[in-house]
């Protein structure tokens, strides 16, 4: 760095430092809201990265469309590689550097534990976290931080009190990912269960994401003589799963997690026929089940991502998620109106009434309170006929319990 | 001439030491990245760049450090200050044991091997749940700066790292530059002949390997205190890999290599990002490649061609061959 | 003893897929002395190469055949290109140009085919066979066989024919091959060449069973490394013997040792092969290397 540079730099870091002081809305101006932005764009975890781009597209819409009163949206996001240390250096980027007025949907469980504190230390709002941990609607610890999606212990939850209503005689082999995400949904199950999960669960089976195939597992799982199969995979696993229990001519009651229910990505691979019967829980709708064709819901998305996301693929359920998130974050900020204060901000996404989106499930609402920072509580029970879910029962409500 | 360098350190070290007056928290954070993964690079590199014992398994002895220091602060509340030599006495006592079976394998299949104990450690840090907290990992406060200095956090932070680095960099030296040191580059460059000098080759390539594992265990302890948290997947393989791409790109066997290899893998990718968002490794892949090219020898290794280029003029081409690495190390 | 069975039929058939890959990374090795960390990621692409050309229309025979060509000049290619500026550097700068390439490869294919899996036809039936209680699935069987069929080609190419022996010499002695007049440059091409038509049958007979992704290999590649170690990076037949060794070992393991479990599957695997290592430091199959001094 030459010396101009350097001297350029000081400068601006100083200028930077000025602003932050006087105003009581960092980040917002009469014409501006800077939102901070972290997902992995590169590594392992790379998948993800169609989120951020969706929402980016969306929040170019909203712009194209006159903004929210009259501010243009600056979506500022970062890679984090899914790793901690990097997660960490993005936000501290955003806060402290780009002064963007909160923190929206970092994901995964690992990276947004490694900013919990520092967020709710500094007071900035870290809206919409995307994980299904249960530990992000905690306000009277963690005031600043709100999740979004449904957490996966209410979606175990769901699962165990199906089996208890509906099985005779149960008994329950479990196949999860060795990480966060799979030992959350299973500890949703297994308290779901109750004192009764001891003797219902006859056998647990793990593996790491590292693995070439699940094979050896779905073989102990049947061996095992469990009738019921509760299925706590990502979607590569899942499609294995669905198809070698087939081959083996294995059929349980199969119950399989939210997180791989896409019909085009998970159940077309491992075969259709190989995945009928099985029954997942949802909130989303699913952009690869022919049941939503007309649906003008899944219409209207469709023509966005035509519109403003051509690259991406209308196959891919992150998408749809993306966009709504997106679309409940401007719901957020219309209703604070001309405060954009963190303070309002965190107060305004604390107080959402009913909101349905076009992509949610209906019947679907949003609600949050001041003691309730689960957004999403809402989820319903499907089964696959071989082409579509079939929506079945009551919507479940977790708050209501 | 050397008066020249000196004073160039001088300035460095000063400018080392206002620079938390001068930056943001942020940039500070940054900054203290860099100095852990010079810790830790500096110590794959005396493995693997002096001692030619190549180690895709480091990310492992990291991780060990990490969780270290986690565990001590979190579930015996063990004030962190005591925490980090801890963590490298500890790392040292594994390195040692790893190295001792290890002395059997050779080049490609030592490698490999180390590369198995990196992906073997998250799986194992997942099982001892009781004290490592499982997959949700160890939540920690970041260390709060001893009273009457009037720095913040951040400060506090920079200049601990700044500290253990540089006395970790000059005790490398004078291991390096010693007896020792020339016991363990001999090892690296003829192991036939260093056992007919009388070199204890296998305890000398045990010793290499704790001491390795020691620094990197400090670097993971070090930076677990920075980023406040630990959880067993932000170790997987690919750090290891990075911790090799970092003393490759910053010159093997090369002291200053390792400050120079933690800047890259620091900040290389975070360049890539703001280029492109869309395919951000394809572009960081071609920086590897094209660093590769214009520096085969590492940033240090070019550094000193360019340095030696310099004060012989005369001699441009054809000049010191550069096929001993350890000639860089001079350099530093 | 029917699980016993079933885990070591379902350990050979993952086995194979480590086995596959493992292939190719021995056969590099052999031909050049580098490890090719992108050796999954070429194979990776290729498979994707073949599905745009299925998904195209073409006949499933004919795709594979014109992916094995892609595959094979666009190793060449690499090798031209990519490695020759490093030729002589030391050999860890070539892991990193290597490592290079792995990330380019994942990124590329992410961001031109997407994240979401695609599934890949196979050439066998799917109907999966079954014996007394015992079930595999067709394709498991036919890749497997496919692997012994490529490993005799290998195999007949390096002892019978004049480019295999061409490329043997100019990998154990490049100065002498080139005083016979071997173009040595160009036999490292053609190595990496053939190892990216291996790769790309790995992952065209892979495919099938974990599906396409662009992450689809790194945890094959993970295993086919571990596979060469066990069998000997020096021996071809060693690598496919041992992605069999280490698919049934692992089964095994995480059904039997059960105060283990499956949560440490893979570390009690990677234990296994380093206590085979320790008596064995070659591998099984491999030759100690003898150096002059």
């Amino acid at each position: 760095m030459d010396r101009r540079r350097f001297v350029l730099a000081l400068v601006l870091i100083l200028a930077a430092a000025g602003p932050a002081l006087a105003a009581d809305m960092p980040g917002v101006t009469a014409t501006e809201i800077k939102i901070g932005h972290t997902n992995p764009y590169s590594g392992n975890a790379s998948a993800y990265g169609t989120i951020g781009k969706v929402e980016a597209a969306y929040f170019r819409k909203v712009n194209e469309e006159g903004g929210i009163n009259g501010r243009k949206i600056t979506f500022i996001s970062y890679d984090d590689a899914y790793s901690p240390p990097k997660t960490v250096e993005m936000v501290r980027r955003l806060v402290e550097q780009d002064q963007v007025a909160f923190i929206f949907q970092t994901l995964g469980t690992p990276t947004n534990s490694a900013i919990h504190r520092y967020v709710n230390q500094q007071k900035v709002p870290h809206l919409f976290v995307a994980t299904g941990a249960t530990k992000w609607g905690d306000p009277k610890n963690f005031p600043w931080t709100m999740g979004w999606q449904p957490t996966y212990q209410t979606e175990g939850h769901i699962y165990a009190q199906y089996v208890l209503k509906n099985v005779p005689d149960p008994k329950i082999g479990i196949l999860y990912q060795n990480d966060d995400y799979g030992k959350d949904y299973l500890k949703g199950f297994k308290d779901g269960l109750g004192d009764a999960a001891r003797k219902l669960i006859v056998l647990e089976q793990s593996y790491e994401v590292t693995d070439a195939t699940i094979d050896s597992q779905i073989v102990n799982l049947k061996n095992s003589g469990a009738n019921v199969f509760f299925n706590v995979t990502t979607p590569k696993f899942a499609a294995q799963a669905i198809k070698k229990a087939h081959d083996i001519g294995w059929k349980p009651l199969h119950l399989l997690n939210n997180v791989s229910s896409s019909v085009g990505a998970v159940l077309k691979p491992a075969g259709l026929d190989a995945a009928r019967g099985i029954i997942t829980t949802q909130y989303l709708k699913d952009p690869t089940d022919p049941q939503w064709k007309n649906d003008p819901g899944f219409k209207e998305w469709l023509a966005f991502m035509k519109k403003y996301y051509p690259e991406g693929n209308t196959q891919d359920g992150f998408n749809v998620y993306g966009y709504t998130v997106a679309q409940t974050l401007v719901h957020v900020l219309r209703q604070a109106g001309n405060d954009l204060s963190r303070a309002n901000i965190m107060k305004q996404a604390a107080a959402i009434r009913d909101l349905s989106l076009p992509m949610l499930l209906p019947g679907i609402k949003i609600n949050t309170g001041p003691a309730d920072f689960y957004p999403i509580e809402q989820e319903q029970l499907a089964r696959f006929d071989g082409e579509r879910w079939v929506l079945f029962g009551q919507v479940y409500d977790a708050s209501k319990k | 001439m050397r008066a020249a360098w000196l004073a160039l350190g001088l300035v460095l070290a000063g400018a080392a030491a206002a620079l938390p007056f001068l930056l943001s928290g942020f940039r500070l954070f940054q900054f203290t990245q860099v100095f852990v993964y010079a810790i830790a690079l500096l110590g794959l590199n005396v493995l693997t760049g002096y001692n030619g014992q190549i180690s895709l398994g480091h990310g492992a002895f990291y991780a060990v450090g990490a969780y270290a220091a986690a565990v001590m602060i979190d579930r015996w509340g063990i004030a962190y200050g005591w925490t980090i030599p801890a963590a490298g006495l500890l790392c040292f006592a594994v390195g040692f044991l790893f190295g001792v079976p290890a002395l059997r394998l050779e080049g490609l299949y030592l490698a490999l091997a180390t590369f198995a104990l990196a992906l073997a450690v998250p799986q194992i840090l997942k099982y001892f749940e009781h004290w490592t907290g499982g997959s949700q990992g160890i939540v920690l406060s970041r260390p709060e700066p001893p009273r009457g200095l009037g720095l913040t956090a951040d400060q506090w932070l920079y200049y601990l790292a700044l500290g253990v680095l540089a006395v970790l960099f000059v005790l490398a030296r004078n291991l390096l530059r010693g007896r020792t040191g020339r016991a363990i580059v001999a090892i690296r460059d003829n192991p036939i002949a260093a056992r007919a000098m009388g070199v204890n080759s296998a305890l000398y390539k045990s010793l290499t390997f704790g001491v390795s594992a020691a620094y990197t265990g400090v670097a993971g302890a070090l930076g677990a205190l920075a980023v406040a948290f630990v959880a067993p997947d932000a170790f997987n393989v690919f750090l290891s890999i990075t911790f090799l791409v970092g003393i490759v790109i910053g010159g093997l066997a090369s002291v200053s290599g390792a400050l120079w290899g933690a800047l890259f893998i620091q900040f290389v990718p975070n360049w890539a990002q703001d280029i492109s968002k869309a395919a951000p490794w394809a572009i960081y892949g071609v920086f590897l490649i094209l660093f590769m090219y214009a520096m085969p020898r590492g940033i240090a290794g070019a550094l000193g061609q360019a340095r030696a280029r310099l004060a012989r003029p005369g001699r441009q081409k054809g000049g010191p061959s550069w096929t001993g690495d350890a000639s860089c190390s001079r350099w530093s | 003893m029917e699980t016993f069975l079933q885990q070591v039929v379902s350990g050979l058939a993952t086995g194979g897929i480590y086995g596959s890959l493992a292939l190719a990374l021995v056969m590099i090795y052999q031909a050049t002395d580098v490890v090719n960390y992108a050796q999954g990621e070429m194979a990776m692409f290729s498979t994707y190469l073949a599905w745009t050309l299925i998904n195209a229309g073409a006949p499933y025979w004919a795709a594979f055949l014109a992916t094995l060509v892609i595959a094979f000049a666009g190793g060449l290619l690499i090798e031209r290109v990519v490695i020759r500026p490093v030729e002589n550097a030391p050999i860890l700068t070539i892991v990193i140009v290597c490592i290079g390439l792995l990330v380019i490869l994942n990124s590329l294919a992410g961001w031109i085919y997407s994240y979401i899996q695609k599934p890949f036809p196979s050439p066998f039936p799917s109907r999966p066979i079954r014996i007394g209680s015992i079930v595999f699935g067709a394709h498991d069987l036919g890749a497997i066989g496919v692997t012994l069929v490529v490993l005799l080609l290998l195999y007949l190419f390096f002892r019978h024919t004049t480019l295999g022996l061409a490329m043997r010499a100019a990998a154990q002695n490049p100065v002498s091959s080139r005083l016979c007049g071997i173009r040595v440059g160009w036999m490292l091409a053609v190595g990496w060449g053939l190892a990216a038509a291996v790769g790309a049958v790995a992952g065209m007979m892979v495919a099938p069973i974990v599906f396409l992704d662009p992450n689809m290999m790194a945890g094959i590649l993970i295993y086919a490394f571990a596979s060469a170690t066990l069998g000997g990076f020096t021996s071809p037949g060693g690598a496919v013997v041992g992605g069999l060794v280490v698919g049934v070992v692992e089964n095994l393991a995480g059904t039997y040792v059960t105060f283990i479990g499956t949560e440490l599957k893979l570390t009690t695997a990677l234990a296994v092969i380093l206590v085979v290592l320790l008596v064995k430091p070659s591998g099984l199959f491999g030759r100690a290397a003898v150096r002059r001094v």
